[in-house]
């Protein structure tokens, strides 16, 4: 897509456009040829409104100098009407939501007049309601004439919308289909085999509580408040699933577990003991697993090999060493062991990380993870672009140290993860958990939950918390 | 923030800043760093035929330079239409004359072959004035190597290895010590003087965030004034001359001549492959050398992991200052010099990083490295007073090699990070409320 957009360079082919071939050398090129884009990570300016970002790099002026607001604001106005996609053009871009900000970043494009737009991954970020509306922006641009490339990989969405399915599998198209494909057909065709989708969950009695957090506050790091005044609580052989739209305080709630964030008020006790003010290494000690959110930043060295990879918060130990070497034979040889059962696609335990897939790199945090006795398992978006078939892996590894009696923390944007896996669902909205649920609530409670409709409705917000 | 609003719809405009996700977290050094990424071009981009080729390049260069500044030669150049062969071959041979006197200053003087008077000793001159020159580089070259693989620009080797001789030779005259013991505690002296040098830059990374550029440099200089300030102190000053400089070290703590006394080459070389050893295996094989690369490679996944990011700085800089320190020790313990003088120290922190960087900062890259740089200051004496040519013609050739290695490299770097940072740009405007 990215070559489409004139982002990257084809190394061969061509792109035919209306059945013309076209060289396209960057962006301006693509929206000459009617292409538009619509990136997983919106192109917008926080402090200029609608229009003004509208009209960015296409400013028109009268008499030459002046910018001509007035006329993108009519364009805006113009566009929004026509295909329902509802936006103020005098807000401020920082001051909407992001599902609104998503509009704006597909009038931008439908200004510039394009026939064909891509929307890459647009639904990461949506609350269910937010995708809901968006697949409706989708159906009036269609009904309209646009043709629209829509990449995705969350299937029921795929399913909803879509006339035409083409799995891509490793850089190669795999297979064509229409939308009466079933989940289970498509999710084979993205994985090469079939695919079980539901995870077994068998019945479990939870145990004693593993992990305490009481009255947790933590500030994110523009010193606003992320986590305000949290309780939770997670027993042994239990899975609590964390909902909530991004950056509603999970990660920094995570991050505090870790001790990789200053706790401002609150306690959280591993098993009864405090690990407020203890270092990560303590609490990774004290048996806690932990798979970091954003897995190339905080999960791995990526000019690490794998095998180093894999002891990266297990070594200058035994079995790995002492505290001065490192024993690289019992290094080698456990690395090769976690490949096979963690069935990691790699050349060798000596290759880099970087050499990996993002669902390999993923099977090796997890496998670091669970190869050591835990009391808790800390899993923040494990599954976060990563392919069906690895997900279908991580999940089964989380449900079988959900087996042996770990507690387990799983922070997910994906509903359908949360609401699979979970014993327990807390919803987390603006640094609170606003409401508890068992997995079986129906999805639309608990994606309103998410935006925060219960909140509205039950309690009144005291003032200036939240900030 | 009152009442937030129900779900955020159509009511455009309606919304307000309440209805913003709470800021998710963007650390500020969540980014490729020039450090890592020019170490990854390094040694990706050069191969050893792209060193190879860049000290041939550089010799060519060089060869111009000779040419230009060499006033018979360039007067053949101005009748060069009516009789191009004399500029020719003048070019040539006064060229070829430079590089040869290079050779036989750094390598073996085929001409001493024999010739009348020319004992064992003296064909091993020039390959002991190259390892004599080469051995305190070693030093500062893995010091900043060291430094680096900590994903920390170490520019203070200079001051580092002045505080370390300076400690060195003060116990190396001060003391009476018995043979041996003097030597080991004048080494340790310098190692530690050297480690207070690297701590303090360290520190005040780990503490405070002041970058270890500024602070080295600035450490460099005052390093440099205390010295010079030092000699002149009572005890310090040698009382039997006018001039700037101390006392003599005494022969207990001085390093051990290898082949014979005539030949300078001397213990120190034995020392610096020792360290050389060492420091590939504290790198690749220790526990301290996994968290140093791992802080780094990637801080973040560093921390995650429970090691300690500050405290890995502070060790990084205090390895990186001793090895400093003791290359310092290596010259005025050694038969470079016997006391202290202002500029005892030469360029040896300077040269180190260019050292490091043509060794591709990898420990036995170093040590090669070295050599190369050993070699061009031994044959450059000889090619100044042999073949009439500048010594400074010396530091031209050693700065093109490290440029032409190092460019490429820096370039290519600079460029991939303005990629990422333009992609980057992108999330921080989606995210970045």
């Amino acid at each position: 897509m990215n070559v489409l957009y004139g982002l990257l360079q084809p190394d061969e082919g061509q792109i035919l456009v209306d059945g013309k071939a076209v060289h396209i050398r960057g962006p301006r090129d693509a929206i000459a040829a009617g292409i538009g884009m619509v990136h997983q990570h919106f192109m917008l300016v926080p402090v200029f409104t609608v229009a003004e970002n509208v009209m960015l790099g296409t400013e028109r002026t009268t008499r030459g100098v002046l910018l001509d607001r007035r006329r993108a604001r009519k364009d805006v106005l113009e566009i929004s009407q026509r295909y329902g996609l509802a936006v103020d053009p005098d807000a401020t871009i920082e001051d909407l939501p992001v599902g609104i900000q998503q509009r704006v970043e597909i009038i931008k494009a439908l200004v510039r007049e394009v026939d064909l737009l891509i929307l890459d991954e647009p639904t990461a970020v949506l609350t269910p309601q937010e995708t809901d509306d968006l697949l409706d922006v989708m159906r009036s641009l269609r009904d309209s004439g646009k043709s629209i490339v829509f990449i995705t990989h969350k299937l029921k969405e795929v399913k909803a919308i879509a006339d035409r399915i083409t799995v891509v599998r490793r850089g190669r198209t795999v297979g064509t289909t229409g939308p009466d494909a079933s989940e289970d057909e498509l999710a084979a065709l993205m994985v090469g085999r079939s695919v079980i989708l539901t995870v077994d969950k068998p019945p479990k009695q939870p145990g004693p509580a593993v992990l305490e957090v009481s009255g947790l506050a933590v500030n994110d790091d523009r010193n606003h408040r992320a986590v305000d005044g949290v309780d939770l609580e997670v027993r042994a052989g239990e899975v609590l699933g964390i909902a909530g739209v991004q950056g509603n305080g999970q990660t920094e709630l995570v991050e505090a577990i870790m001790g990789l964030r200053h706790i401002l008020a609150g306690q959280i006790k591993l098993a009864g003991r405090d690990l407020k003010g203890q270092s990560t290494k303590d609490i990774l000690r004290a048996g806690v697993g932990y798979v970091p959110e954003d897995r190339s930043v905080d999960g791995l060295v990526r000019e690490f090999s794998i095998a180093e990879n894999l002891i990266l918060d297990r070594y200058g130990r035994p079995p790995f060493g002492n505290a001065f070497a490192l024993d690289l034979a019992a290094i080698g040889a456990s690395a090769n062991e976690r490949i096979t059962q963690f069935d990691i696609r790699t050349s060798g335990a000596d290759a880099p990380a970087s050499s990996l897939s993002g669902g390999n790199q993923q099977k090796v945090i997890v496998a670091r993870e669970m190869s050591r006795p835990l009391k808790l398992f800390v899993a923040s978006q494990p599954t976060r672009g990563v392919d069906v078939g690895s997900i279908e892996f991580i999940h089964s590894q989380i449900m079988h140290e959900r087996g042996i009696g770990t507690a387990v923390l799983l922070v997910s944007s994906e509903l359908d993860e949360v609401m699979a896996l979970s014993d327990r669902i807390a919803v987390m909205y603006r640094g609170r958990i606003i409401a508890t649920v068992s997995p079986d609530t129906p999805r639309e409670e608990i994606g309103l939950l998410m935006a925060g409709v219960h909140e509205a409705q039950g309690r009144r917000r005291t003032d200036g918390a939240g900030q | 923030m009152t009442e937030s609003e129900p779900e955020p719809v159509p009511a455009a405009g309606a919304t307000t800043a309440a209805d913003a996700p709470i800021a998710p977290r963007k650390k500020s050094d969540d980014r490729p760093t020039l450090g890592p990424e020019f170490l990854r071009q390094l040694w990706t981009a050069n191969t050893v035929t792209v060193t190879v080729l860049a000290i041939l390049v550089a010799l060519v260069i060089g060869g111009i330079m000779i040419i230009i500044s060499t006033p018979t030669v360039t007067a053949k150049f101005g009748y060069f239409f009516a009789r191009p062969q004399d500029a020719l071959s003048a070019s040539w041979y006064t060229v070829r004359d430079a590089y040869l006197q290079l050779f036989y200053g750094s390598v073996f003087d085929f001409s001493s072959i024999g010739q009348p008077g020319v004992t064992w000793w003296q064909w091993f001159q020039p390959i002991s004035e190259t390892l004599s020159y080469a051995t305190p580089l070693v030093f500062t070259g893995l010091s900043v190597a060291v430094a680096f693989r900590g994903g920390l620009f170490n520019i203070g080797g200079q001051g580092q290895a002045i505080m370390g001789l300076t400690v060195a030779a003060t116990l190396g005259f001060v003391l009476h010590l018995p043979i041996v013991i003097h030597l080991i505690v004048a080494l340790l002296g310098g190692i530690i003087g050297g480690a207070i040098w690297g701590f303090i830059p360290g520190f005040l990374k780990a503490r405070t965030g002041a970058h270890e550029v500024i602070t080295t440099i600035m450490l460099n200089y005052i390093a440099q004034l205390f010295l010079n300030w030092f000699i002149l102190q009572g005890g310090v000053h040698n009382p039997n001359r006018l001039d700037a400089i101390s006392k003599d070290v005494l022969g207990s703590a001085k390093l051990p001549r290898l082949l014979n006394e005539n030949l300078r080459v001397d213990g120190g070389i034995i020392l610096a492959l020792l360290f050389t050893a060492l420091v590939a295996w504290l790198l690749n094989r220790s526990t301290t050398g996994f968290e140093l690369r791992a802080v780094g490679s990637n801080p973040d996944a560093a921390r995650t992991a429970g090691m300690s990011v500050p405290r890995t700085i502070i060790i990084t800089m205090v390895i990186a200052g001793a090895l400093a320190g003791l290359g310092g020790s290596t010259v005025v313990l050694g038969a470079q010099a016997n006391s202290l003088t202002g500029p005892v120290a030469g360029n040896i922190g300077f040269n180190g990083l260019l050292v490091a960087l043509l060794g591709r900062v990898r420990p036995w890259g170093v040590v090669l490295g070295a050599l190369l740089f050993g070699a061009l200051q031994a044959g450059g004496n000889r090619m100044q007073s042999y073949a009439g040519i500048s010594l400074e013609l010396v530091s031209v050739l050693q700065s093109l090699i490290v440029l032409l290695v190092a460019a490429p490299a820096l370039v290519k770097a600079i460029f991939r990070l303005r990629e990422a940072r333009a992609a980057r740009l992108g999330t921080v405007m989606a995210k970045g409320w």
